[in-house]
């Protein structure tokens, strides 16, 4: 509470000190609007979009309100690389998207060379291993988020034989390469290894496979809606195995979609609405009044973008790209400080982030929290 | 054998709502050289408005179901000729398969916008129930699948040979103007191939929701799975369409677990283009067809 | 051409090279994939506007070019030569595949290509020791002539414009030649044709692989122009978008498919104020247009043209053009 006070202090102070003539901020979103990736694009989109709506209606940024403008990558390269340029013609000084690593990776070089901070929801390790100093993550890389549950899976669940079931796109690849490293590390053997199609519907092979393999336990690296569907699936078979995967694998959609089938499917989240964070279950609740759906966890990463770009831009005290970007490396912000941000979070010098996640299952159509995982 | 089981009865249930689609694939086809590119979004659709007679109107289930089949014939049926088809015939193929790609983006992108772009739930049809069968889950779902779709077929096959109407609009198809001169009223068969084709692709939309969830872009893959199983089996022969879409349900998942998950899709294509150069004509297909 | 035609040719040209100067990146950028894009829809339009055949997958004899060049200059292998394996590559995929398509039945390259687009798709994104896989190929150079570097994107846009006037007038000598005059017979009569002694099966399957080659062309440019390609960007809805460049600019026409690229990658561009729903009206003007002009925007002047001056007479030969 004291904290608290101090801090709202600062920033009232803050507010008041700076020269009404600053500029605005401008944000640029581009996500994928349309094509395969309109699902997490559009969740991504509304997440930044609700974030400073309510940023703006509590004074906005800086004394000003903040405009976004908002970009279609239609879920293509080319396209994505060609958005990011306008939204740089048209002067924005943060960027916040893209959410497809195979957009991502082209166009943050456009974003590099013009100096302009942006903030993706891409998960691929190797978006912050190019050293673009101009990049950060709105969610873990699938480096940070997946030895974390392996070590888990191995040490407290005693899995020795894995069947791995995964997306083959840049999303669900980047996730099971990084789990094939962790599971030799761990001593895990693959026993099934199962790619499936971007916005497959029909999983009874997939879980077929799963079944008769040898695993104790599967890894399962798929997107929501996709995970809904294999978890029906599994449901229907009747698999007899535990299930263990990322967000996308336990996530309020998926447990709204896959309904019991979901039961006892376990996973790895960074923000979960069960783990007695008020801040985060209110959120959802706006959420759902605002957009009439429920988010997942590309929303909830477009929504903490939002209030970390708020934060970061009043810590730096201007609407200056540069300064926001060298401001970001080794940042950390609390939830003190900055409470739109839901969780402590920090950044590292290569855009990475890191904060606490916790292990949950799913139970009478919630998550359960088994495990609080420290920040690595 | 349980596996082999497993792989049939799956493939089956989903072969047979790919055979509904191309069925009206086939149809359209047969009655007005119509390639429909958005025959895949004919089959999302209904399942929406299925949703919106529930969600915002506040139906029941079953006469939600009768309140899409309503809108799917007025839409997707009596609109979809008169204002599209209609005024493209006599320009020939090319235009229309235009105008039928952007009508499937036209519906992508209006339920997106206007319903949403993540998946919905969607209620089941038939009692939630999975029984073992000889070591294999055959759900209630799967049977109910394959029984609607069969039996809607096999009605569409006996109205089409039995009654006068159905003759009337076969005769239609294979030669209209001497239909014409006969006193067939060629239009209004026609239309009724449209409203048929509306009414099996909502059949197929209710029966496969459930499963696959209500999405803006499932008849993305659903549309070229149909117009693959249409070409497979033989475009003239409603059997054809049958026994293509069938094929390919029970082949994808053979496939999937036999020869590779990476390549499963390759396979209907493979398929298709072996059919393409050994048997055009499909498999169960006639050589002579109509004239085109 | 008279001498009209070549004064308005010139002044499109001047047009072309002043059209980016003191535009941000952004418009550059775009100009250069319409450019590209136009490039793409050329050849389509020597398929399907003059041979009359459905190509499906013009995107997938792109991503040939495109993966080609990559590959190419990544290896340190110049632009140029990677640029001509590229259009050759296109080719001779082309002629493989329309040979046994073409012998069979006339409409049935439209499935065939139709598969083949899915099944390269495929290929690219399983076979990832060569390929990369999802992931794609990123870090392609953008190449230097004459000692001048195209790396920024103004200087590519002109080395873009050369290859584009270069394909274009390959593809203007292409149609005034006896070779093309054929395709004009073949379009308006193809008994007529066929009793004349033309080979019209070998006619059109050439016509493929060039249309197809030029689609090579397109992805050799693409590959320095985005320096990052991965297998969805040759997916079969990018052979539909292709597809639908030419036909909404006026497939049959000589500068329909740059018209009908424009469009398509302009448009959007246009709606910006509509916000989401730029794709429901973009969808819903192409429909009407269909409906009202079945020969595309050029076919739609014409027909405007021939209202004011009764004398001049529509063009018809659409009615036997295309058969699927």
């Amino acid at each position: 509470m004291h904290r608290n006070f101090i801090g709202a202090t600062a920033m009232a102070l803050a507010l008041a000190t700076t020269p009404l003539a600053a500029a605005e901020l401008k944000v640029g979103s581009i996500v994928e609007l349309s094509g395969p990736g309109a699902a997490a694009g559009v969740n991504f989109r509304d997440g930044v979009k609700m974030g400073f709506e309510e940023i703006n209606a509590a004074g906005g940024v800086l004394g000003d309100p903040v405009r976004i403008t908002e970009y279609d990558s239609q879920t293509d390269p080319q396209v994505s690389r060609a958005m990011v340029q306008k939204a740089i013609d048209d002067g924005v000084h943060v960027i916040a998207g893209t959410v497809f690593s195979s957009s991502t990776v082209v166009n943050m070089i456009v974003a590099r060379r013009a100096g302009i901070p942006q903030f993706t929801g891409s998960e691929a390790p190797s978006i912050t291993g190019m050293g673009n100093p101009y990049i950060f993550r709105s969610a873990f890389g699938s480096q940070k988020g997946i030895p974390k549950m392996a070590r888990y899976m191995a040490e407290e669940m005693g899995v020795k034989k894995v069947a791995v079931v995964w997306a083959n796109t840049e999303f669900g690849k980047g996730g099971y390469s990084a789990f094939k490293a962790e599971a030799a590390n761990h001593g895990l053997e693959i026993v099934a290894d199962i790619p499936t199609e971007q916005a497959q519907s029909d999983f009874s092979a997939d879980v077929l496979k799963a079944k008769t393999s040898a695993a104790d336990a599967l890894f399962v690296y798929l997107t929501e809606e996709e995970s809904a569907r294999f978890l029906r699936e599994a449901r229907k078979q009747n698999i007899g195995k535990p299930m263990v995967g990322e967000t996308t694998l336990i996530g309020h959609k998926v447990i709204e979609l896959a309904g019991e089938a979901a039961e006892g499917a376990m996973g790895h989240v960074g923000l979960t609405p069960d783990a007695d964070i008020p801040a985060m279950t209110d959120m959802v609740e706006r959420f759902k009044k605002r957009f009439d759906y429920t988010p997942d966890h590309n929303a909830i990463k477009g929504f903490t973008t939002a209030h970390v770009i708020r934060c970061v831009a009043e810590l730096v005290g201007s609407p200056d790209s540069q300064a926001i970007a060298d401001k970001m490396h080794g940042l950390t912000l609390t939830v003190e400080e900055c409470p739109g941000v839901l969780m402590d979070v920090s950044w590292d010098d290569t855009g990475e982030m890191s904060r606490e996640s916790f292990f949950v299952e799913v139970k009478d159509g919630k998550q359960v929290v088994r495990a609080i995982l420290p920040p690595n | 054998m349980a596996e082999l089981i497993q792989i049939l009865v799956s493939g089956l249930a989903a072969g047979s709502i790919y055979a509904l689609a191309a069925v009206g694939f086939t149809l359209l086809w047969q009655a007005s050289q119509t390639i429909n590119f958005a025959q895949g979004e004919f089959v999302m659709l209904p399942a929406f408005f299925v949703l919106v007679g529930m969600n915002f109107l506040g139906l029941a289930l079953w006469p939600a179901v009768f309140f899409a089949l309503i809108l799917s014939l007025l839409i997707l049926g009596l609109a979809f000729k008169k204002l599209i088809v209609e005024p493209m015939l006599p320009h020939g193929t090319l235009p229309l398969v235009i105008a039928t790609i952007a009508l499937g983006l036209l519906m992508k992108e209006s339920v997106k916008e206007f319903y949403g772009a993540t998946a919905q739930p969607f209620p089941a049809v038939f009692p939630q129930k999975v029984y073992n069968v000889l070591g294999a889950s055959v759900s209630v779902q799967d049977i109910g699948n394959l029984l609607v779709s069969m039996l809607a077929i096999l009605g569409l096959q006996l109205f089409l040979s039995r009654t006068r109407t159905g003759r009337c609009m076969q005769a239609s198809a294979q030669n209209p103007q001497v239909a014409e001169i006969l006193g067939v009223d060629v239009k209004k068969m026609v239309l009724y191939t449209f409203l048929i084709n509306a009414a099996l692709a909502t059949i197929a939309s209710v029966l496969i929701s459930p499963v696959y969830l209500a999405k803006f872009s499932n008849g993305e893959t659903l549309g070229l799975v149909a117009f693959i199983a249409a070409i497979v089996g033989g475009f003239n022969q409603i059997r054809g369409a049958l026994v293509g879409g069938l094929l390919i349900g029970v082949i994808d998942n053979l496939s999937a677990v036999y020869i590779s998950a990476q390549y499963r899709s390759a396979v209907p294509m493979l398929l298709l283009i072996a059919i393409i150069l050994f048997r055009p004509q499909g498999l169960l297909g006639t050589p002579e067809g109509r004239s085109v | 051409m008279n001498r009209t035609q070549i004064v308005l040719v010139l002044l499109g040209i001047a047009a072309l090279v002043a059209a980016p100067l003191g535009q941000g990146n952004y418009i550059v950028y775009t100009l250069t994939s319409w450019l590209l894009f136009s490039i793409a829809a050329m050849g389509l339009n020597l398929t399907l506007g003059y041979a009359g055949q459905i190509s499906l997958a013009q995107a997938g004899f792109m991503g040939i070019g495109a993966y080609v060049t990559a590959l190419m200059t990544l290896a340190g292998v110049p632009w140029i030569l990677a640029a001509l394996s590229s259009i050759g590559s296109a080719f001779v995929v082309g002629l493989l595949l329309g040979y046994p398509a073409l012998r069979v039945q006339h409409h049935f390259l439209a499935f065939v290509t139709l598969a083949f687009n899915t099944l390269l798709f495929l290929v690219l994104r399983n076979e990832e020791e060569i390929t990369g896989g999802s992931f794609g190929l990123m870090g392609m150079e953008r190449p230097t002539v004459f000692g001048i570097s195209t790396d920024g994107n103004l200087n590519f846009y002109y080395f873009a414009l050369v290859c584009f006037l270069v394909a274009a007038g390959i593809m203007w000598w292409i149609l005034r030649s006896p070779w093309g005059r054929a395709f004009k017979a073949l379009r308006e009569n193809p008994i007529r044709a066929e009793s004349l002694g033309l080979k019209v099966r070998r006619q059109t399957l050439l016509a493929f692989a060039i249309g197809s080659a030029f689609a090579g062309l397109a992805g050799a440019l693409q590959s320095p122009l985005v320096q990052f390609i991965e297998p969805h960007s040759f997916a079969l809805n990018h052979s539909l978008k292709i597809l639908l460049m030419v036909v909404v600019g006026g497939a049959g026409f000589f500068f329909g498919p740059m018209l009908g690229a424009a469009v398509v990658i302009l448009l959007p561009e246009v709606l910006r104020f509509t916000e989401g729903y730029y794709l429901i009206i973009y969808a819903l003007l192409v429909i009407i247009l269909m409906v009202y002009s079945p020969n595309g925007l050029i076919g739609l002047g014409q027909k405007l043209w021939s209202k004011l001056r009764p004398r001049h007479e529509a063009r018809r030969d659409m009615d036997k053009g295309f058969q699927l």
